[in-house]
């Protein structure tokens, strides 16, 4: 893997303000986003993956402010941006995002053609006919046969993966150089999802993109991540190589995602599952925030933040197991052997 | 599963159609399958595939436009008598997808379980609801005073929780989960999973399991039918399935799960499933039991080549 820097998030915090009372929805996130890479951002709905990214493009709601750190792009900080206008030049042009519904994400009474030249308007300068014949190519490139034709169709005349192929094609035709994919196949069937997938993988190489994946589930990110970040509580508690986080997961709250995938499930048996619920970010957190919810947590735990261990040179792990006077606790049966279990399965 | 038990629910060349005759759309197009007591059927296939439309005929919010559904053995599609109905609304219950949607925002928890007993005419005392609903939210592991506070103070897990409490107030026999868990993060479809196990384990329920996803289906499915544009393509038991899945529509389906596995899924070939590769110009395809409880639609050749991957 390259090992250029693309952006780099330094000791990032995000808070909101709902009526008065403070939400700790960042609290400290260092990343370096490698160039061509894919990385994907996974974690329960509430532990602030989507308003991480969400930084990264300016469209934090208006009462989420950045009030640490630093996000550093082509030697920009764009936690300093305020406006707008500058937005704008980042915004689709350098980054990109794919959203979660593309039932939602497209304008239900503009033909398909004309929100893609729109995009393509705007960001490459072209005009007229010009415009129309880049879209149709780039609607050929993420698979949407008859180009010509369907462009002047409505998005109600798509189906739900054609619509997401469509969201798609309206990103990467800003020739961003990140694209951001927030839960990108979520609303799809299983089938449909697998295509998008391959489509994204696909696209990522033809046109040299830096991808950020950002799902709940890891099962679907197996296929297209080269590093996952796990994310739990506004803090990534684990990242590493994506063979590293299957094969060799070490914090606890990485073992409890990977048991309680339904495909590891036997019939008969209870699917793991994750006791209580995620912390609350509107009061401080002592030590690990996953504490409360690991049986396996150590006294240390609850009193002190455990920092980064490193595991290997590409993988680290916030947890206090790594230390080395820690007691030697091993991953749950299930996950100690994926790969056997996984093909020992279908 | 013996073979002997009659079918709670049975379902025979169910056909739905929308429209009028110019815009006619077949949604089901002659379905026959039927549940045991006590089983869980799955029933996976895409998008406008049909399967929630079977699960709402069953429920009689379709109208069904031929063929017939027995419960224990009684005709309940079409014309049907008052008692017979109000029967039925108690004892078939549905869960729905998505609980941000399915739940009124504007009643207390405590309403929305206990408005099916209002209408059933069971004329409870005040006192009497009070304690059915306890009871329906301790079993679905929520506590009792969540009672007082309206849906939006709850997460998602727990508000499908309260949709499946307000399905067990009832107390049903016949569940339809209809896709209960696809609006769920992975860390919580675990716990209703198992919640809606333990439910099956306690009370004797019968589900009929709606999904699209077949790696969560195989989790809690005894038998699996598969259904592609309205039509049933295969049906098996759930293990038969994985282990022998026929009609090229089911593989497709198996395929597509995502792997929590890198390596493997690295080597993985999508296999995308075209309606065109079967020639059934001349051979019509039939609904055909190739192996005990194995099920499959195919024609006389295709019949020939499955055979042979069964015994090879």
């Amino acid at each position: 893997m390259e090992q250029e820097v693309i952006l780099s998030v330094k000791d990032l915090e995000v808070k909101f303000n709902l009526r008065g009372r403070i939400l700790h929805a960042i609290r400290g996130i260092s990343l370096d986003l490698y160039k061509r890479e894919s990385l994907a951002i996974v974690g329960e709905s509430g532990s602030g993956k989507s308003v991480l990214v969400k930084t990264f493009m300016g469209l934090l709601d208006a009462n989420g402010t950045i009030t640490n750190g630093e996000i550093l792009y082509d030697g920009k900080d764009l936690s300093k941006l305020k406006s707008e206008k500058e937005w704008l030049g980042v915004r689709g042009k350098e980054i990109a995002m794919v959203l979660q519904d593309p039932m939602t994400s497209l304008n239900p009474l503009k033909t398909i053609g004309y929100q893609v030249c729109e995009a393509i308007e705007l960001h490459q300068g072209l005009k007229g006919a010009e415009a129309k014949a880049a879209a149709a190519s780039i609607l050929e490139d993420v698979g949407i046969s008859d180009a010509q034709n369907r462009m002047h169709q409505y998005p109600h005349e798509f189906s739900g993966g054609m619509r997401q192929r469509v969201v798609i094609a309206i990103a990467v035709a800003c020739k961003p150089k990140i694209l951001i994919c927030d839960e990108p196949t979520t609303a799809l069937d299983v089938t449909i999802q697998a295509q998008i997938l391959k489509l994204l993988k696909d696209l990522k190489d033809k046109y040299d993109l830096t991808t950020i994946y950002i799902t709940h589930d890891l099962g679907v990110v197996a296929n297209v991540a080269d590093r996952i970040a796990v994310m739990y509580a506004g803090d990534i508690v684990e990242i590493g190589k994506c063979e590293e986080v299957f094969y060799n997961p070490r914090h606890p709250y990485t073992w409890a995602l990977l048991s309680s995938l339904p495909q590891l499930g036997v019939k008969g048996e209870n699917l793991y599952s994750i006791k209580g619920a995620p912390p609350n970010l509107f009061t401080h957190i002592e030590g690990d925030a996953f504490a409360p919810r690991n049986p396996r947590a150590l006294k240390i735990d609850f009193v002190k933040r455990p920092p980064y261990f490193d595991v290997s040179p590409t993988h680290k792990a916030r947890t206090w197991l790594l230390d080395p006077r820690a007691p030697r606790v091993d991953p749950p049966k299930i996950i100690r052997n994926l790969h056997r279990e996984v093909s020992g399965h279908v | 599963m013996s073979e002997k038990k009659a079918p709670l629910l049975e379902v025979k060349d169910l056909t739905v159609t929308f429209g009028t005759r110019k815009q006619k759309f077949v949604a089901v197009d002659g379905v026959s399958f039927s549940i045991q007591e006590g089983e869980t059927f799955g029933l996976v296939g895409e998008s406008g595939s049909g399967k929630t439309t079977i699960g709402r005929s069953i429920i009689r919010i379709n109208p069904t436009s031929g063929g017939e559904i027995l419960y224990k053995g009684q005709k309940i599609n079409g014309p049907i008598s008052r008692e017979l109905d109000r029967e039925l609304t108690r004892r078939i219950q549905m869960i729905f997808q998505d609980p941000m949607a399915s739940l009124n925002e504007r009643a207390k928890v405590d309403y929305i379980v206990s408005e099916g007993l209002y209408n059933c005419g069971r004329h409870l005392s005040e006192k009497e609801r009070r304690e059915e609903v306890d009871r329906a939210l301790t079993d679905v592991g929520l506590l009792s005073e969540f009672a007082s506070r309206f849906p939006h103070e709850f997460s998602g897990g727990q508000r499908q929780r309260i949709g499946i409490a307000r399905a067990l107030i009832m107390q049903p026999d016949f569940i339809i989960a209809d896709e209960p868990i696809s609006a769920l993060d992975v860390s919580i479809r675990a716990q209703v999973l198992n919640l809606l196990a333990e439910l099956q384990k306690k009370r004797g329920l019968t589900y009929l399991f709606i999904a699209h996803d077949l790696s969560v289906v195989r989790f809690i499915s005894d038998r699996i039918a598969v259904i592609h544009k309205g039509v049933l393509v295969e049906l098996a038991e759930t293990e038969q399935l994985f282990a022998r899945p026929l009609h090229p529509y089911t593989r497709a389906l198996l395929f597509a799960i995502p792997l929590p596995d890198p390596a493997a899924e690295k080597n993985k070939q999508l296999l995308v499933y075209d309606p065109e590769m079967h020639d059934y110009s001349v051979d019509k395809p039939v609904w055909c039991e190739i192996e005990p409880g194995h099920f499959v639609l195919a024609n006389e050749p295709e019949l020939q080549e499955y055979r042979k991957i069964l015994e090879g």
